[in-house]
């Protein structure tokens, strides 16, 4: 084994020797910042896979706060009349003890702004920089041949404004006042009067602040990400070569770049609006006793603002982990991911149409009911590239020769999700069913599985399949298996009953629901979501442990390529050092998915076309 | 707490079991060769895979079946209104397409994942593309989402129209208010009168009623939302803070309150509250008592009311904000909108900040005739000559003068209507006051004021052979003049009616 092992290692060797770039990088060493001190090689890193990292930890650290605080509002949620007491030595006077019955109540207002926080950072801190940030970092350079990002720098800068955003948004949480709790929409006027909520006073000051320091990471990121993918190819590394990875988190750098800047505005326009007296989003509005003297605006303009970002944000999130899955899913399958061009057209088609269809969840705002024929119409039409994808995914396991690992149950389960989360999209973008669905679990749960599970699930196939790559070790694949079946049925379990309390038309952001005959028949079901919500979280636990643990003390990866995937980040070494590859650089001589062809189970990016062979997609 | 401590123990203990047998299985591996184990576990991961299959589709299927007569469209909830069910067939159409590929592609998915499982000595299929398959698939959606896409637009626009000019259909208005709902009903004009945010004060105008504007003054403001059954019903939509949703679940409606652009949904209830207690009836899920620890309590269906909810974020309270809806016959309807009192006229009209308290309104006006004529009859059969005195309650002077007081002449108005009525009708019109100042003064000034009186009646064609004019300063009081209550009383004008 170990010799035919270093066989093909040294006919790699061989190939990029003689068939690879030359460009001169590792002549300069005297000038290189990254092999200095441990400040510049982990902190303050130029180093696209140490920002990898630091984009991946801390998304996860984020991921731990965003889901532990779903778990305290599900207590609330399944069991409101017990007792969270037990909750104060962590929530202080956010837990409420009647001092006759000794109870603690979770504050209403409490309640509120943990929903929201949990919203916004699920969103934007670990979905989008702990998703596209890790693996955008990690994998473009990697698997375009190139030996780090176009700008370094930027790269760096990029991760510190994440980090910034962080430490904004943490501080947030413990203001007197609360951490904004208007919902992670922040529609005005309750976002913009500190009168409608106590949360959107300083709270909200810092939650916009944060998200402001945010989007000029994802804007340093996501120049970076374009620039690199069309500067910075290897030799041979054509458009229509690069492994579908690139192509998403291509797309996504993209949407990401033209929608996150609108945001700003609409930010830079409710601050106006909070502090300056001005009334973009303020008309005729009576609060606190005394009528405001905004007239004029309209927050259904803030609304337009914020989805012509936030539905590209959901392409944003669920892009990168299409990218992940087709690659994790090709690779396990050994065998061609299905239908390459239509994957790519059909990320370009979603990419489109992810700016015309923002104000399907405007249709019942206010906002003229004509308008909405335009929107529900390119808003199913997404529905056909997305079923493309599936069915491709589908046919790539269709005689394939699936090596069953935690990667790659992910990515099985990523597919699952995304069909039974898509198709519920069906009912919610058909403007008509939509007047009874709209804000009820329906949608909570409609959202959660096709663009909150599912991108985890993406994430995790890519952690679990890349984690060698990024730290020289595997994660145990026991503890991966069971993460993955915990939060398969997990998530199912949570998610799935939800539809059935939209059905019956319950309101999602309610604190509780007894006030309503309508809404109060369904306390069991939501004693078992809260129940399956703390054992999934148990699971995402373990995965915690299992990632930790294995960076010191997980298997070691023995060969260069241990997947035996065809993409040429698996032709650095181990632990890659700084500028990726040795020597020079390998040239790219055929497609990314040459898996079974010809009876070969795979044949490396860098391997030149054999006699007579033609390039098949 | 030391439930605590032994919880956060088995949870560190199972992380330990569960990282040993981890580390357990990566030996085994080693041991066994690690091409061997993976094969194992190809074997084993694909039979979960068809477990998980077949576990799920059950578990969807069996939980759909036990909460049927719980949802949109089925068991007894249909929606109630004109539109509703068509809403209903749409989401179960969807659900129908939805479903088909829901099942397929989930058993195809796992299936391929059981049946390709990695094995022994196998290469898989190098199957790149396969452009008439692709082409199929990508037909296949947009067929069916065309479908979806017509019937959900012909639905959309159907509902979502405003009342058509000429349209017979009432008008209510809902306000959303951090945490309630203020409901307003037109009145017998059915007109919904004007409103300006900077009016409203809590307690006395609360949603900022412009009191000029006469649309406003028969307008309600009941507590309840209810409405005649089989009536097309526009309801105006405002917020007066935040952004509040109008949500009734039973009818399927749903439409934003937006501070300063008031919007609408037009339906039409078709169920009445009884109806729709009737039809829950039938299923054992509402024959349950509501109180599950009371098995005497009543059954669900029979305490079922309509709800009104809000459905958009707006602040501490959202959870909160319920009103009843109560559907009834046009009978009963026609019964409560009786009972429902103007809101100005109950809790504005005659307080200081009345905008309008120097005016008459018309149905002041109406009901002072009432009032007067009624009066009028009375003294005319009664035989006592002191029981056909009639004391003219709103003719005023201005103080200390014996000028008539403007809205004095709706009075005198309705006495120039009898006497036309009445041609042979005689009267003695009569000034008083009360015992402060000069007796002789009093006398004097009670003189002229009935003058007055007289001066206007004659100048309204009334013969001056049919009236006398006479004061009678302090000497007739009808109450004690020791206290301001009594004097009040004492200062009148009044006429008696001398022949008939």
């Amino acid at each position: 084994m170990a010799n035919a092992t270093t066989i093909v290692q040294d006919h790699e060797a061989k190939l990029i020797e003689e068939l690879g770039f030359e460009d001169h990088f590792h002549e300069h060493e005297h000038g290189d910042k990254f092999k200095s001190n441990f400040i510049t090689k982990y902190v303050f890193s130029q180093d696209h896979k140490i920002i990898a990292r630091q984009f991946l930890i801390t998304g996860m650290i984020w991921a731990l706060i965003g889901a532990g605080m779903s778990i305290i509002f599900r207590l609330q949620l399944g069991f409101p009349e017990e007792s969270l007491s037990w909750l104060r030595p962590l929530l202080g006077k956010w837990i409420e003890i009647n001092p006759d019955s000794g109870i603690g109540t979770l504050a209403p207002e409490f309640y509120y702004a943990l929903v929201t926080m949990h919203g916004t950072i699920i969103v934007f801190f670990v979905l989008t920089a702990g998703l596209s940030g890790t693996f955008s970092n990690l994998l473009i350079p990697l698997q375009l041949g190139a030996r780090d990002m176009a700008s370094p720098l930027l790269n760096m800068f990029s991760y510190w404004f994440f980090f910034l955003a962080s430490v904004v948004m943490f501080y947030s949480l413990f203001l007197s006042t609360g951490p904004f709790s208007g919902g992670w929409v922040a529609y005005p006027p309750l976002s913009a009067l500190p009168q409608a909520s106590d949360g959107s006073g300083t709270g909200m000051t810092l939650w916009i602040l944060s998200l402001v320091f945010f989007v000029m990471s994802v804007g340093l990121g996501g120049i970076n990400y374009i620039t690199t993918i069309l500067n910075l190819r290897t030799k041979g590394m054509s458009m229509w070569r690069m492994p579908l990875t690139i192509w998403a988190f291509f797309l996504t750098a993209i949407l990401a770049l033209l929608s996150f800047p609108v945001l700003v505005s609409g930010f830079l326009l409710l601050m106006f609006d909070r502090g300056m007296g001005t009334s973009f989003y303020l008309s005729e509005i009576f609060i606190g006793g005394q009528a405001l003297d905004h007239v004029g605006g309209s927050p259904i303009l803030y609304q337009h603002l914020f989805w012509f970002l936030g539905h590209p944000e959901v392409y944003i999130i669920i892009l990168p982990a299409m990218g992940l899955t087709s690659e994790v899913l090709a690779v396990h399958c050994r065998k061609p991911i299905f239908g390459y061009k239509a994957m790519v057209f059909s990320i370009l088609a979603i990419g489109f149409l992810s700016f015309i269809v923002w104000a399907h969840h405007m249709f019942m705002a206010g906002v003229n009911p004509f308008i909405s024929n335009f929107f529900v119409i390119f808003t199913l039409i997404i529905a056909v590239p997305s079923a493309v994808k599936v069915f491709n995914w589908i046919t790539t396991i269709y005689k394939s020769n699936l090596r069953y690992n935690a990667a790659s149950m992910f990515a099985v389960g990523f597919v699952s999700m995304f069909i039974s989360g898509g198709l519920t999209g069906i009912f919610l973008g058909n403007s008509a069913i939509d007047i009874q669905m709209h804000d009820t679990y329906f949608v909570v749960a409609h959202f959660h599985i096709v663009m909150g599970v599912a991108a985890f699930f993406g994430m995790f196939a890519g952690v679990y399949h890349w984690y060698p790559k990024m730290f020289g070790r595997y994660m145990n694949d026991t503890m991966g298996k069971l993460h993955f079946w915990g939060t398969l049925i997990g998530a199912y379990a949570i998610f799935w009953p939800m539809h059935y309390l939209g059905m019956a038309g319950v309101p999602r952001r309610y604190y509780r629901f007894d006030n309503f005959d309508t809404f109060s028949h369904f306390s069991e079901m939501n004693q078992f979501i809260t129940i399956a919500a703390i054992i999934t979280f148990g699971f995402q636990v373990l995965m915690f442990i299992n990632f930790f643990y294995s960076i010191w003390k997980g298997k070691k990866v023995t060969s260069k390529n241990p997947w035996g995937a065809t993409t040429i980040e698996w032709t650095t070494p181990i632990v890659p050092g700084h500028g990726n590859w040795p020597g020079k650089i390998p040239s790219v001589q055929r497609w990314a998915y040459d898996y079974g062809k010809n009876g070969e189970e795979f044949i490396s990016q860098i391997e030149p076309m054999r006699e007579g062979e033609t390039e098949e997609h | 707490m030391s439930t605590g401590l032994i919880i956060i123990g088995c949870l560190i203990l199972i992380v330990i079991i569960v990282v040993q047998i981890g580390k357990v299985t990566d030996l085994a591996a080693k041991i066994r060769g690690e091409k061997e184990v993976q094969y194992e576990t190809n074997r084993r991961g694909g039979s979960f895979m068809l477990l998980f299959l077949a576990g799920f589709l059950v578990l969807i299927f069996w939980s759909a079946w036990h909460y049927k007569n719980w949802m949109l469209g089925y068991g007894p909830h249909h929606g109630a209104s004109a539109h509703g069910d068509e809403l209903d067939s749409m989401f179960n159409v969807t659900l129908f397409f939805t479903g088909i590929v829901f099942v397929v592609t989930h058993i195809a998915l796992f299936w391929f994942a059981y049946k390709y499982r990695g094995r022994k000595g196998v290469i898989a299929t190098f199957i790149p593309h396969d452009n008439k398959l692709e082409i199929i698939w990508t037909a296949l959606p947009a067929i069916v989402m065309c479908f979806l896409v017509i019937r959900g637009l012909v639905a959309w626009n159907a509902v979502m129209a405003d009342t058509a000019e000429g349209e017979e259909f009432m008008e209510i208005e809902a306000t959303g208010q951090q945490y309630q709902w203020l409901l307003r009903y037109p009145g017998p004009d059915g007109k919904l009168g004007a409103r300006n945010f900077r009016l409203i004060k809590p307690g006395e105008n609360p949603l900022g009623q412009d009191w000029m504007d006469d649309k406003n003054m028969d307008d309600q403001m009941p507590t309840d939302i209810v409405l005649p059954v089989n009536k097309k019903v526009r309801v105006r939509i405002t917020a007066m803070d935040v952004l509040h949703s109008f949500f009734l679940p039973h009818f399927r409606v749903k439409m934003d309150a937006v501070p300063g652009m008031p919007t609408y949904f037009v339906f039409t209830p078709t169920k009445t509250t009884e109806e729709y207690r009737q039809e829950l009836k039938k299923y054992p899920e509402y024959q349950q008592p509501t109180d599950p620890n009371d098995p005497a309590s009543e059954p669900l269906w029979k305490t079922f009311e309509y709800e009104l909810a809000c459905a958009e974020l707006c602040g501490k309270g959202h959870f909160s904000m319920r009103k009843l809806v109560r559907i009834v016959s046009e009978e009963e309807y026609g019964k409560w909108i009786k009972e429902q009192q103007p809101f100005y006229l109950s809790n504005v009209r005659g307080k200081d900040f009345d905008p309008r308290k120097d005016e008459l309104l018309d149905v002041e006006i109406r009901q002072r005739k009432q009032d007067f004529d009624s009066s009028v009859d009375k003294a005319l059969s009664a035989a006592k000559p002191e029981e056909k005195i009639i004391r003219l309650d709103h003719v005023y002077f201005e103080t200390g003068s014996a000028k008539l007081s403007d809205l004095s002449k709706y009075e005198l108005d309705n006495l120039v209507a009898v006497l036309n009525k009445y041609p042979k009708m005689t009267v003695e019109v009569a000034g008083h006051t009360d015992n402060v100042g000069d007796a002789a003064a009093n006398l004097s000034l009670s003189q002229t004021r009935a003058k007055s009186v007289y001066d206007y009646l004659t100048g309204k064609g009334i013969a001056g052979t049919r009236l006398t004019a006479r004061g009678y300063g302090q000497s007739k009081p009808v109450d004690t003049n020791d206290t301001e209550e009594g004097k009040a009383k004492n200062r009148r004008t009044e006429f008696q009616i001398l022949t008939q």
